[in-house]
């Protein structure tokens, strides 16, 4: 059996995805472990589950419509209270295009 | 007797003749913090200043007859339900600084109901954890031992009730997070059913597993704040619109003739022989009450842990995307662009338990691997739902251990992720069904640390939990004890 589920190189990736970002020890830390944790997941290919169907909620619910009736909303002001950096009621980021 | 002791109906009943004070409550539970909160650590914020101004108020519609069904009760919130101006932190550098501009409507409905609020509890970082020392502002001790944890990710909510810093607390639970730790501190405490008690304003962790639930000091405080809590709310689309009984009706009622599923799967090596043995003894004693136990088969309970550490990390991984140094919280200083902005911001936000959940759900749901990992957990999902459909054609309630074995040492567990995630073996399955549970003290070891016996029963039958926990409570008479702070 494969005992190896997950490389640096693709835990490296998945921080990407991610929008993490690990140092050397950190990585080599995060790959062992979660190398154990996956093959731990390994024992559910012993359960045959064909032909059934994924169950994501446990209580099923039809969409849950209501009207469309204008309610009162956040003012902007509160919205903006615990931005890091905001600036003429918008929220402040660093530069997104070069 | 001290009033920080006493139960939600005993104060009550003594609030309602005059014979004291909301105020002398409140000041009894902040003397009692006062003296113990140092080798308990179970706030991360109190709320001293607001609860004597609420209890005031409150003393003031007691006298005139208006007062709720908690009118002048202190009790403590998780520090993941968003209390409108005060600091809610979810046990994380991230949201060190947040303060929400709404109340949750679990706070809203409670505070309705005449409720003190005493503080916000600590907590595993966004819940994910069994031990409470995956907290950023640090571990809470569990009043029995102040060695041990108290269980987790609510255990600062369970070790308040427990040490009297409170009179009731509430909590969340996604795998167990509040039954475990309920359990390991000895309080009574409550899983409801998926969508009965609504989640808007509850930070979200794993969204079709996250439930809100109570931690009380016996039965009968379980059943007056379920009365509060459970219900329909429009703000929240999983919450389901469906009649709430009064829980109280429940209480007192015999089980004679009930039949009491005991499933073989949950008598596995690793038990404690204490846990084994005090769990043995509940069913001699739901025997003695008039019920009849019967062998019941769960076959996928092996699977439990590899399903919900697939299913519940990649659902985090989603939810836990909004915390991007731009809208709320902490963001990290020194950035080129808005990429490394956002990467360094979340490496020195979360704590390690959140990032290892973050990298194993996104791993989970990437391209590639999404059908071996989420399709797959999620297809025997379904197969442990039906495990429970085809029980409960055979018993009313199922019985089983809460927790594997009673509190273990801080530091014990910290190293070797895995074995954390074994601590939720027998709790995990009622979330994964969307199914209510309870666990209710049933005995100490030898070594005097609590021991929990957990009811199940199916989708919205929280009245025959209440009814089996209830009659348990009162045929086994556990011995009233208190941990000596």
């Amino acid at each position: 059996m494969n005992r190896i589920k997950i490389s640096k190189e693709e835990v490296a990736y998945v921080a990407h995805l991610a929008r993490l970002s690990f140092g050397e020890e950190e990585t080599r830390k995060f790959t062992s472990q979660l190398n154990d944790i996956l093959l731990y997941m390994d024992k559910l290919n012993e359960v045959d589950t064909t032909g059934v169907e994924p169950v994501t909620h446990a209580i099923a619910r039809e969409n849950a419509f209501r009207e469309d009736d204008v309610a009162a909303s956040l003012p902007v002001e509160a919205s903006l209270a615990n931005a890091p950096e905001a600036r003429a009621g918008c929220f402040q980021v660093p530069r997104v295009i070069e | 007797m001290e009033l920080y002791e006493l139960t939600i109906h005993e104060l009550s009943d003594r609030l309602r003749a005059g014979e004291i004070t909301s105020a002398e409550i409140v000041s009894s539970v902040f003397g009692r913090i006062d003296a113990v909160e140092k080798d308990v650590r179970a706030y991360i914020t109190l709320m001293r200043e607001t609860a004597l101004a609420e209890a005031a108020e409150a003393g003031e519609k007691i006298r005139k007859g208006e007062g709720g069904p908690l009118a002048g009760i202190p009790v403590a919130l998780k520090d993941i339900f968003c209390t409108k101006g005060v600091r809610t932190t979810c046990g994380s550098r991230i949201l060190e600084n947040f303060i929400p501009p709404y109340d949750a409507t679990v706070v809203e409905k409670l505070r309705s109901a005449g409720a003190v609020f005493t503080g916000k509890t600590n907590m595993d970082e966004f819940a994910m954890g069994s031990s409470t020392e995956n907290s950023f502002f640090g571990a809470t001790r569990n009043p029995w031992d102040i060695e041990r944890i108290p269980g987790g990710s609510s255990g600062g909510s369970a070790a308040a009730v427990t040490a009297g810093e409170c009179i009731a607390a509430f909590g969340s639970d996604t795998g167990g997070s509040i039954r475990q730790p309920a359990s390991l501190c000895g309080v009574v405490g409550m899983k409801p059913t998926y969508g009965r008690v609504s989640r808007y304003g509850l930070i979200a962790f794993a969204s079709s597993l996250d439930q809100i639930g109570p931690f009380t000091k016996d039965v009968e405080d379980c059943a007056i704040v379920m009365n509060v809590i459970a219900g329909y709310d429009p703000r929240e689309s999983t919450s389901v619109p469906q009649e709430v009984p009064d829980y109280r009706s429940f209480l007192g009622r015999d089980i004679k003739g009930w039949r009491v599923g005991i499933p073989k799967e949950y008598f596995i090596d690793g038990i404690d022989p204490e846990v084994e043995a005090a769990i043995r003894k509940a069913i001699r004693v739901v025997e003695g009450a008039g019920a009849k136990s019967v062998e019941i088969s769960l076959p996928h309970t092996d699977y439990c842990v590899a399903v919900y550490y697939i299913v519940a990390p990649a659902e985090a991984s989603s939810n836990l995307a909004r915390y991007d140094g731009v809208k709320y919280g902490f963001r990290a200083g020194e950035a080129r662009d808005l990429l490394e902005m956002y990467k360094k911001t979340r490496s020195a936000g979360f704590g390690a338990e959140v990032k290892r959940r973050i990298m194993i759900g996104t791993y989970a749901l990437s391209s590639g691997y999404y059908d071996a990992y989420y399709r797959k957990a999620s297809q025997v999902r379904g197969l442990i739902k039906r495990d429970f459909d085809e029980a409960f054609k055979n018993c009313d309630v199922i019985l089983t251990p809460t927790s594997p074995t009673p509190a273990f040492r801080l530091g014990e567990r910290t190293d070797d992720p895995l074995q954390m995630y074994l601590s939720d073996i027998f709790t995990i399955s009622a979330n994964l069904a969307g199914i209510p549970g309870i666990s209710v003290p049933c005995g100490y070891t030898t070594g005097g640390l609590p021991i929990g016996v957990q009811f199940l029963a199916g989708h919205f039958q929280e009245g025959r939990l209440l009814q089996a926990a209830s009659a348990y409570e009162k045929h086994a008479r556990i011995d009233k004890r208190r941990p000596s702070l």
